[in-house]
């Protein structure tokens, strides 16, 4: 292969090459190579276009957060390619290109950079305001990232969950030195490193030989411990209360609870600032280093370094022993002066300019990068007088400086100060069980780093009862490793601080002119750090400028807050498998034979309605109904919830919980109930049953039962009670036997009396029906004759088929959730959650009925009393259609209107054999809700619908139906669950 | 996330409970004003401190506990049955 790859070293496997495409162009690789080292390596320099100006962007940084290199492979949207591992056959794209990424067709947009300053769209496209969403759609367009391709299959990725004593997060020399020595104290220990390859800066520093022969030693120390486990290409992506990390590798989500966390992250080589310092061949010193000693390619033929430290210098030597010849090197200080790598640097001869800086960078006419820069002298801070020199060369290594990596420690909530000397953050207080070390603690030279490393690893075993040695303090860096202003002014500006997001100098002081001069402000106003890279390579300069222009220590400007994620996590991932669980009722393969169609309520599935082929839904809802009106009719109502309350004061809970009187109904008997909060609003209503003097079985509604459930264990521990309750919500059946054959059916099969008489309207009764254990009530819900029978969910299926072959010759029919809710309506009982909201009351609901107000308590009762005395803001009442209505009937939820205002809502609508025409119930202003009314309801479209108040039940208002054509006394009430 | 220590079941997942709200409330007695049964069934403080809670271990014994956590630090200071009366750090 020839290019830019070296002849040997690397940790590439140059037996296996790999071919790929890149941007509609074939080139090939090694296996051990990123997508970013392979172009490298094929001297393609142009790797990516930027994000607003879309000028031509080179490799940067190389440290897995560059944002210059942005791929997509037509499912991912944006890979970066320094992170992303070559495999043969890949076929990539640049991202926020127009035609190709040579040719891209908005590169024009960067002529026109200066009338584009930071925030120019506030104040630009909002006149005349309706063109703005016009300029919206085009900025984004031309602005902006990868396309998501929406015909992708949805990624399926199961969560994880793991447990460490310590979690070791980055695995340089620091973290490897802290794994081992918390591994060898026998504690669990999870190490993580977002690089593909463990060993951090020892992968590419000089020395390297040395380097990487220490880290062979450290990872055959930790391969030795079977305690340590080494999870590469994988990052911590935040850090959440009491040392839960999650790790995010390219399958999965991995949650680590943590009994104490190792930060060993490192830093993010920052960049120096002068004009076009984002021309390709403009490189950080480090990436320059990572691509020789990783994946041995020359990084650039002819060099120029930009240093202000002795990173710098090293990184010089290496290029040097890479084959490359360096111009100069450009010192912003005076570190050459005495640095033994600088000596070095000076001995092999190449030409270095202390106190100089690099004004600008010009690029080479066919657009591929960098071709010379001009220097100019340096006093510090700007400019000095003195004469300019322009040096060719195509490509710069740039080290001025570090950033730490500290976001996870600021959401460990660590508290952090400016240090001028190394000149970083550096953590002063730790919160309880996190420990900071190696270049994030502000610990450079390797031998401390890695003592520094086992000093956190004691701290952590101490923090968890694993040891007792107090180690020594860190040793801190006291030499200048950052330079506090890196910053070249020019008149023309594209000195970029923001990569992601094409942020040049000047915007920083016009923001700051503005007003937008603190740390927080600034950020919003300018988006620095807002970019995918999140201000990994610009936060830092950010603040820097910002104290310049404030003529304020770095300390007090401060840094802005980094919040998760570290890196982008795939949504793919944090949907995780979209588990979305269902409940199906005992009887729900009786239901599938019958050719039911299923709907949802709640977690449950229930069956809607039957369907038969040749026959509209309305059609078979009409004859289900029908069934249970003229014979008989059977529902699974095993949704609802079913408890059993016992114990001595048993009964005074209820009482408690529910409006009605409970305490003085006679065991075998049962009540209509319904449940208030606090607010006295409706949340429930049921069936209450007293099997005893201290035992009662009761139902809540199919929705209600888990917070029924859950408020009932609440109340009784709160007024200390004794009573227990148990929900047999999912180990009890139930079923409806409704219809005039009711009872005629069931007498086939009951081991005990069912006639009027021994059974009667609203009784309880437990028994065998066909030798099969049972309790059974007698409802009227559906407004006929009507058995709930409530038995062992296992013992469903049997009875189902018992009852369906006794009824067989009355007609009897299954019916669905459909019917029933048709059947109730006739009778006018409210469903709770469909006729009420959360803010219906009792009084709303026209169930005054249902409440005992001279009760000592219950639930809701003071708030009823304040609402008693207040009008009344809307009330439930009973309507019907005129009997000739034949256009689209009103839906629920439609409005009712009077006067162009609202004056109620439909909450259920049905259509009636009984009464011809349509009915429902709705709500209405206390006004209109008087019988003989008449109002307007809007309907879909706008059309408007006539209807007439009437009084409920529609249907059998006397309830004879239900209590089995008893004669009854006129003024009793229907009262059913 | 928290780590939570049912008094009952031991050190779980915050994911095994369920916040039910400010355990500081307390009912009026029957006869207390208007006022004073309004502000216990609507009004609630939002403190940046120390804050008693009541907690369900929803996912594991179901009971509910005392537990007085920092609204800042997520810090766990006191964790008590329902009978306790968890101190409140100063």
């Amino acid at each position: 292969m020839s290019g830019f790859r070296l002849p040997a070293g690397g940790r590439i496997d140059r037996a296996r090459v790999l071919p790929f495409d890149f941007d509609g162009r074939r080139y090939q690789g090694f296996a051990g190579d990123t997508l970013a080292s392979a172009l490298l390596a094929n001297g393609v320099r142009l790797v990516g276009r930027s994000f607003k100006y879309h000028r031509p962007r080179g490799v940067l940084s190389l440290a897995n957060h560059d944002v210059n290199a942005m791929v997509t492979d037509g499912i991912s949207p944006n890979l970066r390619a320094d992170g992303l591992p070559l495999c043969a056959g890949m076929r990539l794209l640049a991202v926020n290109t127009f035609g190709s990424l040579h040719s891209d067709r908005a590169r024009v947009i960067d002529k026109l950079a200066r009338f584009l300053p930071v925030g120019f769209y506030y104040k630009t496209f909002f006149r005349p305001k309706w063109t703005f969403p016009h300029w919206e759609r085009l900025i984004r367009r031309i602005s902006g990232l990868g396309q998501l391709n929406f015909q992708a299959a949805r990624p399926v990725s199961a969560k994880r969950y793991d447990f460490a004593d310590v979690l070791v997060i980055g695995a340089g020399p620091a973290g490897l030195a802290a794994a081992v020595c918390a591994g060898r104290a026998g504690a669990r220990v999870i190490l993580v490193d977002e690089n593909a390859q463990a060993g951090g800066s020892l992968t590419y520093a000089r020395p390297a030989g040395e380097a990487a022969a220490t880290a062979a030693e450290l990872l055959a120390a930790l391969a030795a411990q079977a305690n340590v486990e080494v999870r590469t290409a994988t990052f911590a992506a935040g850090y959440y209360a009491d040392h839960w990390v999650p790790l995010v590798d390219a399958g999965n989500i991995t949650k680590v609870r943590a009994k104490a966390v190792v930060v060993a992250t490192g830093v993010f080589e920052q960049p120096a600032v002068f004009r076009n310092n984002d021309l390709p061949g403009v490189m950080l010193a480090s990436a320059a280093q990572r691509l020789i000693h990783r994946y041995a390619v020359q990084p650039m033929r002819e060099a120029v370094v930009l240093t202000a430290n002795e990173e710098g210098y090293a990184a010089a030597l290496d290029l040097l022993d890479a084959g490359v010849r360096i111009q100069a090197v450009i010192d912003l200080t005076r570190t050459g002066e005495k640095c033994p790598a600088a000596l070095e640097v000076a001995q092999r001869g190449v030409r270095i300019l202390l106190e100089h800086c690099i004004v600008e960078a010009h690029a080479a006419g066919d657009g591929s990068g960098v071709k010379a820069v001009s220097v100019a002298p340096w006093n510090g801070s700007g400019m000095a007088a003195g004469a300019r020199e322009t040096i060719a060369c195509d490509g710069v290594a740039m080290s001025v400086g570090f950033a730490p990596a500290t976001a996870l420690l600021h959401q460990a909530g660590a508290h952090m100060r400016y240090e001028e000397l190394p000149g970083q953050f550096v953590p002063v207080q730790l919160p309880e069980g996190v420990f900071a070390a190696g270049r994030v603690n502000g610990v450079y030279d390797l031998a401390d780093r890695m003592r520094d490393g086992e000093r956190a690893a004691w701290l952590a075993l101490a923090h968890i009862g694993l040891g007792t040695h107090v180690p020594a303090e860190a040793a801190r860096a006291r030499r200048a490793v950052s330079h506090p202003f890196p910053f070249v002014e020019h008149a023309r500006g594209k000195n970029f601080i923001d990569f992601d997001e094409d942020l040049q100098l000047a915007d920083f002081y016009n923001a700051a002119q503005e007003g937008f001069d603190n740390i927080e402000l600034l950020k919003r106003y300018t988006t620095v750090g807002m970019g995918p890279s999140q201000g990994k390579h610009s936060n830092m300069n950010a603040v820097r400028i910002l104290a310049h222009i404030l003529k304020q220590p770095i300390d007090s400007v401060g840094t802005t807050t980094a919040r998760p994620f570290f890196h982008p996590v795939p949504l793919g991932h944090l949907a995780g498998r979209g588990f979305h669980p269902v409940r199906r009722t005992a009887l729900h393969a009786r239901h599938q034979q019958l050719d039911a169609v299923f709907m949802e309520a709640g977690m449950w599935l229930r069956p809607e309605y039957y369907a038969r082929s040749g026959k509209s839904k309305a059609e078979l809802v009409r004859e289900e109904a029908k069934a249970v009106r003229t014979g008989a009719g059977l529902i699974d109502v095993g949704t609802l919830g079913k408890i059993e309350l016992s114990g001595a004061d048993a009964g005074e809970l209820l009482e408690r919980v529910y409006t009605g009187r409970f305490r003085n109904m006679k065991p075998g008997t049962t009540r209509y109930g319904i449940m208030l909060d606090e607010a006295g609003v409706v949340i429930d209503d049921g069936v209450i049953g007293r099997l005893a003097e201290h035992k009662f079985y009761f139902t809540t509604t199919t929705t209600g039962s888990a917070t029924v459930y859950r408020e009932l264990q609440r109340l009784i521990t709160m007024w200390g009670l004794r009573a227990g309750i148990v929900n047999l919500t999912g180990a009890c059946a139930a079923i409806n036997l409704a219809g005039p054959s009711a009872r005629t059916i069931l007498a086939q099969l009951a081991d005990f009396d069912v006639g009027e008489n021994a059974f009667p309207y609203l009784a309880l009764r437990e028994g065998t029906i066909a030798g099969m254990p049972a309790r059974l009530m007698r409802v009227g819900f559906v407004g006929e004759l009507g058995f709930e029978i409530h038995m062992p969910s296992e013992h469903a299926p049997a009875l189902w088929d018992l009852l369906m072959r006794a009824g067989a010759s009355h007609g009897i029919r299954p019916f669905g959730v459909e019917a029933q809710r048709l059947l109730r309506l006739e009778k006018g009982h409210i469903i709770i959650g469909q006729d009420t909201d959360g803010l219906t009351t009792p009084f709303e609901a026209a169930l005054e009925w249902a409440v005992k107000m001279d009760k000592p308590f219950f639930v809701g009762q003071r708030s009823l009393q304040v609402l008693h005395k207040q009008p009344l803001r809307q009330k439930l009442a009973g309507f019907m259609l005129e009997r000739d209505f034949n256009a689209t009937p009103p839906k629920e939820c439609h409005l009712v209107i009077r006067d162009g205002q609202i004056a109620g809502r439909v909450t259920s609508i049905g259509w009636s054999e009984a009464l011809g025409r349509h009915f429902g119930l709705v709500f209405l202003a206390p006004d209109l809700a008087k019988e003989g009314m008449r109002f307007l309801i809007r309907v879909d479209g706008g059309a408007m619908v006539e209807a007439q108040v009437v009084s409920t039940p529609f249907y059998d208002p006397q309830g004879l139906r239900q209590k089995a054509l008893d004669p009854a006394p006129a003024a009793m009430q229907a009262v059913s669950a | 996330m928290l780590r939570i220590a049912c008094p009952w079941c031991g050190e779980r997942d915050e994911a095994e409970f369920r916040y039910r709200g400010d355990a500081s409330v307390q009912r009026p007695a029957a006869d207390a004003g208007l006022d004073a049964f309004f502000a216990s069934v609507f009004e609630r403080d939002n403190p940046k401190g120390w804050h008693r809670e009541w907690w369900q271990h929803a996912q594991g014994c179901r009971r509910f506990i005392k537990v007085v956590r920092h609204t800042v630090t997520h810090e766990i200071a006191a964790i008590g049955k329902p009978e306790d009366d968890p101190a409140v750090p100063e």
